[in-house]
C-alpha cells in the first residue's frame, strides 16, 4: 500500500510539465473561452456579462455565416481529395522500382514546406495574366480562368494549392500498406485473384485503421485552415470575402475588433463542431474500419 | 518437353507484364513529382528574371543570364537574417522545452505503474482533438496580463509543457518497447526513478527523441497563426511573419519576391537533407500504431 502512494507520487511528479500545461493552456482557457463567450469583453475593459447576446449575433451574422460555409466547402474539398490522392500515391510509393527512395523524398518535402512560403508561391503561379499555369494551359488553347481574383475560382484554387502538402498523409497509406501481411496476398494469387480484386478485398480493408486516422487528423486540419487563405488575401478574406475562413473570421474579431466575448463564442461553437464531427466519423467508422487479428 | 515449354513462356509473358506494370507506375510517378517539383522551379528560376523577362507570354523556363542582383536588392528591403535569427530563437526555445519534459511526461507514463495513469493518458491523448482556436483567446489574455505580449515567450513557454500529445505519445510508444526487468533489476539495486530515467532511459531512446526533435522543429518553423497573435514588433518577426509583409508591401516585384521566397525555403531544405531519411522511416509510427 505504501508502495502504491509512493507511485502515485512519483507517476504524478514525472507527468507534472504536462499536467501543468493542462490545467493553464487547456482546462483554464477552455472555461474562460466559455465564461467570455457570455459577455462583451474588449480587452482592456474587464468582461461585462451579456448573457446569449452574442450567440444571438451570430446567428444574424452574414459574414459569420459565410465563413462557415467556405470552410464548410473547404473541409469538403480538401479532405476526400487528400484522402484519394494520398492513397493513390501510398500505392506508387510502395511499388518496387530501385529509385523509389527519391520519389519518397520528393513527394514528401512539399508537406514540410511552411505554408507562408508556398502562399507566396501559389500567388505567383496562379497569377490569371502572366503565372505558369494560365501560360501552360494557353499552349492548349484553353483560357484559364482568373484564380484567385474570381470568387467562384478562389476556392478551387486553394484545394488544389493545398493539395501540395499532403505527402505526409501518403506516407502513412504508404507505411500502412506495407504492413498488410504477404500471406494474405499469396493465398489470394492461389485463388486466382487479379490485382484490382487483391486491393479492393485485402489492401483497403486492412489499412483502414490509417485510413480512419488520416481521415479524422485532415478533418481536423481542414476545419481550422487559415495560413493559405489568410496569406494569399493579405488577411482580407478574398474577392466577395470567398476565401473567408472559420478561423480567420474568429481571429479578425479577437485580434483585430477586439472582440474578445464575441470571438470566444465563435472558438465554443468551432469546439462543438470539431467534436461533433469527430464523434460522428468515429461512429460512422464501426462499419468499415477492420482491425485485423482483434476478431 | 512441350508443357515444360509452355510454362516457361507464361513465366517469360508473367516477367514482362510485370515490368510494364513497374514502368506505368514510373511514369505516374514522374508525372506526379514533376506536379510537385515545378512550384519550386518556377520560384527560383522567377527569382533570377530580370524584370523584363517576369512579364514575357509564353514564360521564359530559362533565366538567362540569371540576375543574382535581385537577391541583393530583395535584401535591402528584406531583413532575412533579423526574421532568420527570430526562427532560431522561437524554434530553439521550443526544442529544448519539448526535449527536456516531453521524455520525462513519457516515462510517467509508461514506466512507472501508479493509478489512474490511464484515465490521465487519455485525458492527454484527447486534447490532441482539440481546436487551437479553442484555447488561443484565454491563453493570450493570460500573456498579455503577465505582460508577455510581443516578446517570443509566449511561443516558447508551452512546449516547456511536455513538448505536445503527439510527441509524449511517440516517445511513450518506444519506452514501452524497453522490458521492465531492466529497470527492476536498476530498483532493486536502490537506484531512484530520476537515475533510472537519466542513466538507462534516455541514452537508449536517442532514436525517438531525434525524432521528436525533427517533428518539433517542423511545428515550430512552420507556426503562422502563434506568431500572428503574438508579435507586432516586426524586429522580432520570424520568417513566418517576415515574407508575408514583405510579399503585403512589394508583392508587385516578383523577381524580388520569388528571391525572398527562395532563401526562406533554404533553411527548410538544408533541414529535409539532414532529416529525411529519419523522418519517412519515422513518420509511420506517428498515432498510428497501438
Amino acid at each position: 500500500m505504501k508502495r502504491k502512494s509512493g507511485n502515485l507520487r512519483k507517476g504524478l511528479l514525472f507527468i507534472s510539465p504536462w499536467l501543468i500545461g493542462f490545467v493553464v493552456f487547456t482546462v483554464y482557457p477552455i472555461v474562460a473561452s466559455f465564461y467570455y463567450s457570455f459577455t462583451e469583453y474588449h480587452i482592456t475593459r474587464p468582461p461585462v456579462w451579456t448573457g446569449l447576446e452574442n450567440y444571438k449575433s451570430l446567428f444574424h451574422d452574414a459574414l459569420f455565416r459565410k465563413s462557415l460555409l467556405n470552410t464548410l466547402y473547404y473541409v469538403a474539398g480538401h479532405v476526400p481529395l487528400e484522402l484519394i490522392i494520398g492513397l493513390f500515391l501510398g500505392v506508387l510509393l510502395v511499388q518496387p522500382l530501385r529509385e523509389i527512395a527519391f520519389y519518397r523524398g520528393v513527394v514528401y518535402f512539399p508537406s514540410i514546406v511552411p505554408k507562408y512560403a508556398f502562399a507566396a508561391i501559389a500567388i505567383w503561379f496562379f497569377n490569371p495574366y502572366v503565372g505558369l499555369v494560365n501560360s501552360l494551359l494557353s499552349l492548349f488553347g484553353i483560357s484559364g480562368p482568373m484564380w484567385l481574383s474570381d470568387p467562384k475560382w478562389t476556392m478551387p484554387t486553394v484545394i488544389l494549392a493545398s493539395l501540395w502538402g499532403i505527402g505526409g498523409t501518403a506516407l502513412i497509406f504508404m507505411a500502412a500498406i506495407k504492413d498488410v501481411p504477404k500471406e494474405l496476398y499469396e493465398s489470394a494469387i492461389l485463388d486466382g485473384a487479379t490485382k484490382w480484386q487483391m486491393f479492393r478485398k485485402i489492401t483497403l480493408p486492412m489499412i483502414s485503421p490509417a485510413m480512419l486516422y488520416n481521415l479524422v487528423m485532415s478533418t481536423l486540419a481542414a476545419l481550422q485552415t487559415f495560413d493559405l487563405p489568410y496569406i494569399v488575401t493579405s488577411g482580407e478574406g478574398g474577392p466577395a470575402n470567398s476565401l473567408l475562413t472559420y478561423v480567420m473570421y474568429l481571429y479578425r474579431n479577437g485580434f483585430v475588433y477586439l472582440k474578445m466575448g464575441y470571438a470566444s463564442a465563435m472558438a465554443w461553437l468551432l469546439f462543438l463542431i470539431a467534436a461533433f464531427l469527430t464523434l460522428l466519423i468515429f461512429r460512422l467508422s464501426r462499419r468499415w474500419v477492420f482491425y485485423y487479428g482483434s476478431r | 518437353m512441350v508443357l515444360g515449354r509452355e510454362v516457361k513462356r507464361m513465366k517469360l509473358g508473367k516477367k514482362t507484364k510485370e515490368r510494364l506494370r513497374l514502368n506505368i507506375m514510373r511514369i505516374l510517378l514522374i508525372l506526379v513529382i514533376a506536379a510537385y517539383v515545378l512550384p519550386f522551379y518556377w520560384m527560383v528560376s522567377t527569382s533570377l528574371k530580370s524584370d523584363r523577362d517576369l512579364l514575357l507570354v509564353p514564360p521564359k523556363w530559362f533565366p538567362v543570364p540569371p540576375q543574382w542582383s535581385n537577391y541583393r536588392k530583395a535584401l535591402e528591403f528584406f531583413p532575412f537574417f533579423s526574421y532568420l535569427m527570430n526562427s532560431v530563437i522561437i524554434t530553439g526555445g521550443s526544442l529544448i522545452g519539448t526535449l527536456l519534459t516531453a521524455p520525462l511526461v513519457a516515462y510517467g507514463f509508461s514506466k512507472i505503474r501508479w493509478p489512474g495513469r490511464d484515465f490521465f493518458f487519455f485525458l492527454m491523448l484527447s486534447t490532441m482533438m482539440l481546436p487551437y482556436a479553442v484555447t488561443m483567446i484565454p491563453t493570450f489574455i493570460v500573456f498579455k496580463k503577465l505582460g508577455l505580449v510581443n516578446t517570443h515567450w509566449p511561443l516558447i513557454i508551452p512546449s516547456f509543457c511536455g513538448g505536445g500529445a503527439g510527441n509524449i505519445f511517440l516517445i511513450r510508444q518506444f519506452f514501452r518497447t524497453i522490458p521492465d526487468e531492466f529497470l527492476d533489476a536498476a530498483r532493486v539495486d536502490g537506484a531512484t526513478e530520476l537515475q533510472i530515467y537519466w542513466r538507462i532511459m534516455l541514452p537508449l531512446s536517442k532514436p525517438v527523441l531525434l525524432l521528436v526533435g525533427l517533428f518539433t522543429f517542423i511545428g515550430s518553423w512552420n507556426n503562422y497563426l502563434g506568431p500572428l497573435i503574438y508579435l507586432t514588433d516586426e524586429r522580432k518577426y520570424p520568417l513566418a511573419l517576415g515574407l508575408p509583409a514583405f510579399l503585403d508591401r512589394y508583392g508587385t516585384y516578383w523577381n524580388w519576391m520569388m528571391a525572398a521566397a527562395t532563401l526562406s525555403v533554404i533553411p527548410i531544405v538544408a533541414f529535409f537533407f539532414f532529416a529525411q531519411s529519419y523522418l519517412i522511416e519515422g513518420i509511420k509510427l506517428s498515432g498510428l500504431k497501438e
